[in-house]
Parts: C-alpha cells; structure tokens; sequence
C-alpha cells in the first residue's frame, strides 16, 4: 500500500463527510416525523388510516432504494407540470431528492420498528394513568412514547446505521459525499483496494460512534432498570466483608 | 414525436418494451439468485467458523460480519468491479494483452451481492443453530450416530428450520440489492428501465413499471417462503 496515496484519499473522503452526514441526519431526522405518523396511522385503529399505512411500508419497503431515488430525482422531472410549480427549485436539487428519497424510505422499515414500541407498552401503564386522571394525549406524551422510545431504541440504531450506508446511493445522482468521492478517486487511478480500505474505515468510524451513542442514549433512558449506586456499592462492601 | 402511453409501453409491440424489461427482470432474479446462493455458501463456513472455529478463524469471522454489515454495499460493488477490472488488465499484461480488459459486471455484481449477503447468512445460521435444542444432538450422540451423520439428519435439518424466515428476509434484501449491480452496465431491470427512460423521455413511467415488477418479484417470493416455512415446520407443536 502507497503510505502516500492513502493520506492523500483520506483527506479527500474526510472532506466529503460532511454532505454524507448531512444526507443521513436530515433524512433521519425527516423519517423519524413521517415513521411517527405511520405507526400512529397503524395503530389507530381507524381503517382507511391503518390500510394507507400498510401500503406505504408494503411499497417502500418492497422496492429498491434506487428505483425509488430514480422516481425521484429523474421521474418527477417529467411532467410539465411539477416543473413550473414552486416546488422545482426544491426538486431539481440531487440533494434535496435524496433527503426526499430517504427520509420516504426509512419512514417505512422506522414506523415498523416504533409499532412494535408502542406496541409492547403495557396495557397497566396505560391504565394507570388514566385512573390518574390524565387526559389522552397526556398520557401518549409522558407514558407510551417515552416506553415507546425506550423499546424501539436499538432497533432503531440499526436502522440509523443502515441510513448512512443508504447515503451512498446519493452518489448515483451525482452528489459526492464519501462513496462518489471514492468512486471518482477509484475510477481516476484504478487503485481500488487502497480507496476501498480508506473509504470503509471512515464508515465503520462512524456506525461505530453512531452505536455506542445509540447505547448511551439506552443507558440514559432506563435508569429503573439499574441498581442504584449507593445499593450497588453497599452490596459490594458487603461481599467484601 | 409522439409519445407512447404508459400501457403501450408495457406492450410486446413495436413501441412496447414488455419484452426487454421481462429480460431485465430476468436478469434481476440471475443476480440475486447467484449472489445469494454465494452468500449462503460464505454465511455456512461464517457460522461454522464462529461456532465450532479456533480463536483465530472466530476473529476472522467477526472481522467478516463486522466490517460488511458496516460498509455502504456499493463500495462493495466498486471494489470488485474496478479492482477485479486492474486485476485481470495487469494480469492480462503479464501475457502480452493490449489495452484496458473489463471485469464482467455480473461476475462483480453476483460476487459482490455474495459477500454482503454472506455477512447476514452468517448471523442467521449461528442464531438458528443456537436454536436447536441441546437435547436433540445429546439424543443423537445417545444413539450413537457419528459426527456426519448427526449433522446429515439432525443438526442440518433443524438449523434450516430455525433459519428460514431469517433467510426469507434476507433474499428480499438481496434482490433489492442487485438493483445496485446497474452501475456496473450489467442489464438488468433497473438498467433496463434507465435505457427505457432514456430513449423515450418517459422516466416517470419507466421506473414506475420497473418499482412495480420489483414489488412483484419480492411479493411472489415472500408468499413462496410463507409457503415453505408451513411446510418445513410441519412436525412442530403450535401453541
């Protein structure tokens, strides 16, 4: 391996890091509203609103990534009419067809992964709450989506980390985060193995930190499930003892 | 020029282009299939190595599923498609050979699907073998069957049992995968559907249609897992 070139490609990827996250925090974030919306759509138990849900995830979820980037970015662009409206300053951008593409995408595997939070809360919860007196949406703010939250969490992480793998595509319509960057420098020189190795540690760099952030948040959000300090502290001294 | 509507395009007539996209489709299931049958190749010694393996070949194994459930799979495909392709120029220079020789994009595109996907076998089989009950294999040693034959009629059939909606859930993402094999120039549906679009100006429609025998293909294989799961699971107990 040229100890040179590689400094060279990874400056070069570094430098392109910040679209990549940019792609994958705007769209994560975007996803995470709409994925709400569904899973509430789905539980909700009115029927139209429920089967708009199902249709969504069974479309989203069916179809390749790309297809949908394609339909996007080079499909929309077909009708006259989207392209004199107001909205085609916005939708002429890769970037903003990406951000769309992604964030429609992720919403559809998230609101499953957040069913099954708001699934698994237990009915007592609920129903404590209610004998507390707290209105509805009181009780889906402070009971159910926190527990919600809590239980959807490291699956949710893995859908985070599959989002900035998913960024990559965006290269495709010519945005050049890390991926099109690399792809230029490999299809410039030929030297694939040294771009790739660069290219793949800067990724796993990230879903490394993008994990253990994951975990902290988890550690954060169930303090009941820990012992308390002193406690734990006091049952060490005592086997000490 | 007029353009053709979106149902003369699925026709087999002369403006129709049922006929390549159906190749195309094809094509899409090619690469999915050999990918996956890759993957399972690579996923069986991945779960091997993991379970039964020496420390050595355990880290390896983890290194594997580590790092490629960590990468975009497209950096995948650009690694074996242009480094297959400086492999094979400089190997073909070593005989005398002129000039740039191309990797085969199917061959980099099956391979490279194979090796992403390898990565999910892998944690699919070592979960199902975890499933297997303990007390199946000590029954099997009780009998006294050998090594093979344990793994021939017990350890094998119950490992697939446990690892096949695992398996269904990871063709799905292969066969959207291999959509991503369309850069390397390969034919396949969604390349197809580019070359459609381009040459009519109709891109809306053309990936539309392409998105729709994707949701096909993908719905006609879950009901086919659907099928196999009730199938191999005849002799368990239900609730």
């Amino acid at each position: 391996m040229d100890w040179d070139f590689t400094q060279e490609t990874f400056v070069s990827l570094v430098s392109a890091l910040p679209l990549t996250l940019a792609l994958a925090g705007t769209s994560i974030a975007l996803g995470a509203i709409l994925a709400l919306a569904l899973a509430l759509a789905r539980t909700s138990g009115i029927v139209v609103l429920d089967w708009f849900a199902r249709a969504y995830v069974f479309v989203f979820r069916g179809t390749p990534l790309l297809v949908q980037i394609f339909l996007i970015y080079y499909g929309l662009s077909q009708f006259p009419a989207i392209r004199h409206s107001i909205f085609w300053p916005v939708l002429r951008e890769a970037y903003w067809c990406a951000v769309m593409a992604l964030s429609l995408n992720t919403a559809a595997y998230a609101s499953e992964i957040i069913r099954g939070g708001l699934l698994s809360v237990p009915h007592g919860q609920v129903e404590a709450a209610r004998a507390c007196g707290m209105p509805r949406l009181m009780v889906f703010r402070r009971i159910v989506l926190p527990l919600a939250i809590r239980q959807a969490l490291p699956g949710y992480g893995n859908e985070m980390i599959s989002m900035i793998k998913a960024t990559s595509l965006a290269s495709i319509i010519t945005l050049m985060e890390v991926t099109g960057v690399a792809a230029r420098i490999i299809s410039e020189t030929y030297r694939a193995i040294e771009v790739f190795v660069v290219a793949g540690f800067i990724y796993l760099t990230i879903n490394f930190l993008l994990t253990r952030l994951v975990q902290l948040v988890e550690f954060k959000l169930s303090p009941h499930l820990r012992q308390p300090e002193n406690a734990a502290q006091a049952a060490i001294a005592g086997d000490a003892r | 020029m007029t353009q053709p509507g979106f149902l003369e395009l699925l026709s087999f007539g002369p403006d129709g282009w049922a006929k390549a996209l159906l190749a195309g489709a094809w094509m899409t299931i090619l690469i999915a299939l050999s990918g996956y049958t890759i993957g399972a190749v690579i996923g069986t010694f991945g779960a091997w190595a993991k379970i039964s393996g020496g420390r050595g070949l355990r880290v390896a194994a983890d290194a594997y599923t580590t790092v490629l459930r960590g990468i975009p799979d497209l950096l995948v495909i650009y690694l074996l498609y242009f480094g297959g392709s400086a492999a094979i120029t400089s190997i073909g220079r070593l005989f005398g050979a002129e000039g740039f020789i191309s990797f085969p994009g199917f061959l980099a595109g099956a391979l490279a699907v194979g090796i992403t996907s390898g990565a999910q076998h892998t944690e699919v089989f070592r979960g199902a073998f975890k499933a297997v009950h303990r007390g199946e294999i000590e029954a099997a040693i009780a009998c006294g069957m050998s090594r093979a034959l344990r793994f021939r009629r017990i350890v094998a059939p119950l490992t697939l049992r446990h690892a096949l909606p695992g398996l269904g859930n990871v063709w799905q993402v292969v066969l959207k995968e291999s959509a991503l094999v369309s850069i390397t120039g390969v034919v396949e549906l969604l390349r197809q559907s580019q070359i459609g679009a381009g040459s009519t100006g109709l891109p809306f429609d053309f990936y539309l249609i392409a998105g729709l025998i994707y949701l096909a293909i993908s719905t006609v294989s879950s009901i086919a897992m659907r099928q196999a799961e009730r199938h191999f699971s005849r002799g368990v107990r239900r609730g």
